[in-house]
């Protein structure tokens, strides 16, 4: 008989842990096992082609199993082959031995097993399989026949049919985690194996409506997800993990997914916007055991700049798109929009900072402590509060009511975009670093390199907003500002608006400005929008000069006058200024900035106060990248010039050569 | 519109090729093979100057009654080689280099890929692409 022959096999009883045995009958019976409990060869063969394991593994497997002698597949012999798949499917060597331990499940592409679906709410087969592993001779001890006899008596259907639901022979699926570590190859992965099983066997069926099981597993997700995280080796099952959250498309990436993305990201590269070079990435990729022609094709459609590495955004695509095959997606040809970089930022850009007290509020409801940070305006706190928030969020919830949670998935597309924004605006500084580079390259002097020709690529996908404002200032203000290294004096409070204001100074309160070098001429920038509180600066400055040198301030003062009037950059002048100005605006900045705080507290209306702040900041912060910029694309310069130099020369000297 | 797209590396065996009527291969690769013997004679050929003077487009190697072949060498002594039919007289110079610069460029890409390594063979599905679009239209 077929358990004789499979014991014989090996002489080695394969132990099935319970949710092993209910993905196995549920492939058997996908075979289509004739009366005898001999499996279709055609079905079966297609099965261990959905594998994707090469085909020498596959006859190995075959041949291990025992069906290779006995010329079919039986019940045991299936079994075995695909303990001895899993076992190849996680790298281990296809022989008897390796199926002794703890496997996670065998994963098959593009094959449904509804039969599986039903297993999590009918555990009728269960019982079945107790029922006939009783009469099983030569098994191994059954606790959980005893269990599962218990539970429901509904087994005596026909013996035949019962064999659809299949038997392994010597099955003695252990339950308890504690006869899981038992297993020497448990050793590492213990309890968590239970929910990695049970969430393996979930991410095996693409076709499952995730609505239904997502309440239910993402507490198991939750759980298991941060002993894993710290195993990096284990990528295939977290990726299987990953997967639990396709609400509404599988190319769109969720929050927890993201938030996970991040984790890897910086287990990888600790800096979130640099990049990641292509031989890290690919050693991580190919943990996840995917053939390497499919992940070559998942980089291709990934690394939309070309570049040979990963930024930040191009590795949530890539490991979306594992993830993704992992769980029996097919890779499309081409990269789906809500994957590409561009559409994160663009749903960024479009999400302004009010809708995002919205989905916050919608938290608050749900008493969410963590959530009241949420509703600060400040982008540095958002970044830090968010991946915390959720993780409360998600246990909470799914402690407490995981109905509740279907709702507030709702609000998590819309929060996404937002999300993005507090997670990009942190990379907004940064990333205009990039943006800067792809806008100002073409403008830049080396418009020869090939940098540049890669780094226009990198354009279509920035998004169009945010880098248009510093695109506009650095066209005409601050690359000059920053010769002079306005950065410091960025930091006093005379900076009210983000550069979106046409600069376009009225003469006459220019002149009351104080000297704040450039500083001043970026408020008179914004001059229109702030006429008190200029006057309350200039009331400050002027009760403050009494206090300060006035050396210090005539000469400043009355050249930037002059730079006023011609407002166009007129760096020979401004680098005059600098090193007067320098001095100058730091004794000013702090005095001022503290008098004119002071007096705007009173009149303005407060929350002008706190948009100026903001805006103070993000200047900085622009300010702070482009000085960066400037520095590196001035020694790009220099460099591109020298080879210019070097080539021409070259062809100098060729020229006579060639033309004979 | 090529007949027959080659990619030879460096030592001279084949990184990718393919032609459009795909039961009449053998014929394009003897062709592309024995142009490749055209190619080291026209690069050896400007043996003073240094490598990067030498143009990477090498242009009409040589003409038969069927067909023409191009050729185009990169720096690194990777060959393009493109077999045009002879009836496509339409096909200008600058169509050809255009041909070889797209085709020099998806090779970049293919070589940025670091599951790809040097000296396999190509089977990125975006360099396919790119080929089919240059190849004859088969009806």
């Amino acid at each position: 008989m077929d358990q004789g022959s499979a014991a014989g096999t090996g002489g080695t009883f394969i132990s099935l842990s319970d949710t092993e045995q209910r993905c196995f009958s549920g492939l058997y019976a996908l075979c289509q096992p004739d009366s005898s409990g001999k499996l279709a060869a055609g079905k079966v063969a297609e099965l261990f082609r959905a594998s994707q394991l090469p085909a020498e593994t596959l006859h190995q497997v075959t041949e291990v199993c025992g069906a290779k002698r006995l010329g079919y597949f039986g019940c045991g012999q299936f079994y075995v082959a695909l303990k001895l798949m899993a076992a190849a499917q996680t790298g281990l060597p296809v022989r008897l031995e390796s199926v002794a331990g703890e496997l996670p499940l065998p994963v098959f592409i593009g094959i449904t097993n509804e039969h599986e679906m039903r297993y999590p709410n009918h555990p009728s087969t269960n019982e079945i399989q107790a029922h006939i592993l009783g009469s099983l001779p030569g098994s191994a001890p059954h606790p959980p026949a005893d269990r599962a006899v218990l539970r429901h008596p509904d087994t005596s259907m026909d013996k035949q049919e019962a064999w659809s639901p299949p038997r392994s022979p010597g099955i003695s699926p252990p339950r308890s985690p504690s006869a899981y570590r038992s297993y020497p190859y448990a050793a590492q992965r213990n309890g968590t194996d239970t929910l990695l099983v049970y969430d393996g066997k979930v991410a095996g069926r693409p076709s499952i409506p995730q609505e239904n099981s997502s309440p239910s597993h993402y507490s198991l997700k939750v759980q298991s997800e941060q002993p894993v995280i710290t195993r990096v080796a284990s990528v295939e099952r977290l990726v299987e993990r990953a997967e639990m959250d396709y609400s509404d498309d599988p190319w769109r990436i969720t929050e927890e997914q993201r938030e996970y993305y991040t984790n890897q990201f910086r287990s990888l590269q600790p800096d979130l916007n640099a990049l990641i070079m292509g031989t890290v990435a690919k050693n991580f990729f190919t943990k996840s055991k995917l053939p390497i022609p499919e992940l070559s094709h998942i980089w291709e459609l990934s690394d939309v700049d070309k570049d040979g590495a990963l930024t930040f955004p191009e590795f949530c695509t890539a490991f979306h798109l594992i993830v993704a095959r992992k769980n029996g997606y097919l890779i499309p040809e081409t990269l789906p929009a809500t994957l590409r970089p561009g559409f994160m930022e663009t749903g960024v850009v479009t999400a302004p900072p009010s809708e995002a007290t919205e989905p916050l509020i919608v938290f608050d409801d749900h008493t969410m402590p963590g959530a009241n940070q949420l509703e600060m305006g400040s982008v540095d706190l958002q970044m830090t509060s968010r991946p915390g928030v959720t993780a409360k969020q998600d246990t909470r919830d799914e402690s407490r009511k995981p109905e509740e949670f279907s709702p507030k998935r709702i609000p998590d597309p819309h929060e996404k975009p937002i999300q993005r924004v507090s997670t990009l605006k942190p990379d907004s500084p940064q990333e205009l670093d990039a943006n800067m580079k792809s806008r100002t390259r073409p403008r830049s002097y080396s418009s020869t390199s090939i940098d540049d020709a890669m780094k226009k690529v990198e354009e279509p996908p920035t998004p169009p907003p945010r880098p248009q404002k510093t695109h506009s200032r650095a066209s005409s203000l601050d690359l000059n500002k920053l010769f002079q290294q306005s950065a410091q004096g960025a930091k006093s409070g005379w900076l009210p608006r983000p550069p979106a204001l046409p600069p376009r100074p009225p003469a006459t309160q220019i002149f009351s400005f104080l000297p704040g070098s450039e500083k001043s001429s970026q408020k008179a920038v914004q001059q229109p929008n702030f006429a008190d509180f200029s006057k309350f600066s200039e009331e400050q400055e002027s009760s403050v000069r009494g206090g300060l040198s006035t050396e210090d301030l005539a000469p400043p003062k009355s050249d930037s006058t002059l730079r006023h009037q011609g407002h166009t950059p007129q760096k020979p002048v401004r680098r005059k200024l600098h090193p007067e100005s320098q001095s100058a605006t730091p004794p000013l900045a702090t005095p001022c900035s503290a008098a004119t705080l002071t007096k705007s507290t009173q009149r303005p209306p407060p929350k002008q106060k706190r948009e100026i702040q903001m805006a103070i900041r993000k200047n900085r912060e622009t300010n702070a990248v482009l000085t960066r910029l400037n520095s590196e694309l001035q020694q790009q310069l220099k460099v591109v010039h020298r080879e210019r130099v070097t080539l021409e020369s070259q062809l100098e000297l060729l020229r006579p050569v060639t033309s004979t | 519109m090529a007949v027959c797209i080659a990619v030879i590396a460096k030592e001279n065996y084949p990184l990718y090729i393919r032609s459009v009527p795909t039961q009449g291969e053998l014929k394009f690769h003897y062709t592309v093979h024995t142009s490749l013997d055209v190619v080291e004679e026209k690069i050896s050929g400007v043996g003073k100057a240094l490598a990067d003077q030498r143009e990477l487009y090498l242009g009409l190697l040589y003409p038969t009654e069927d067909y023409k072949v191009y050729g185009y060498v990169t720096n690194s002594k990777v060959k393009f080689v493109i077999v045009v039919d002879s009836s496509n007289t339409s096909l200008r110079d600058n169509e050809i280099r255009s041909m070889f610069r797209k085709l020099h460029n998806s090779f970049t890409d293919v070589m940025c890929n670091p599951f790809y390594n040097p000296g396999d063979p190509i089977q990125s599905k975006a360099f396919d692409s790119i080929v089919s679009t240059m190849m004859v239209q088969a009806f």
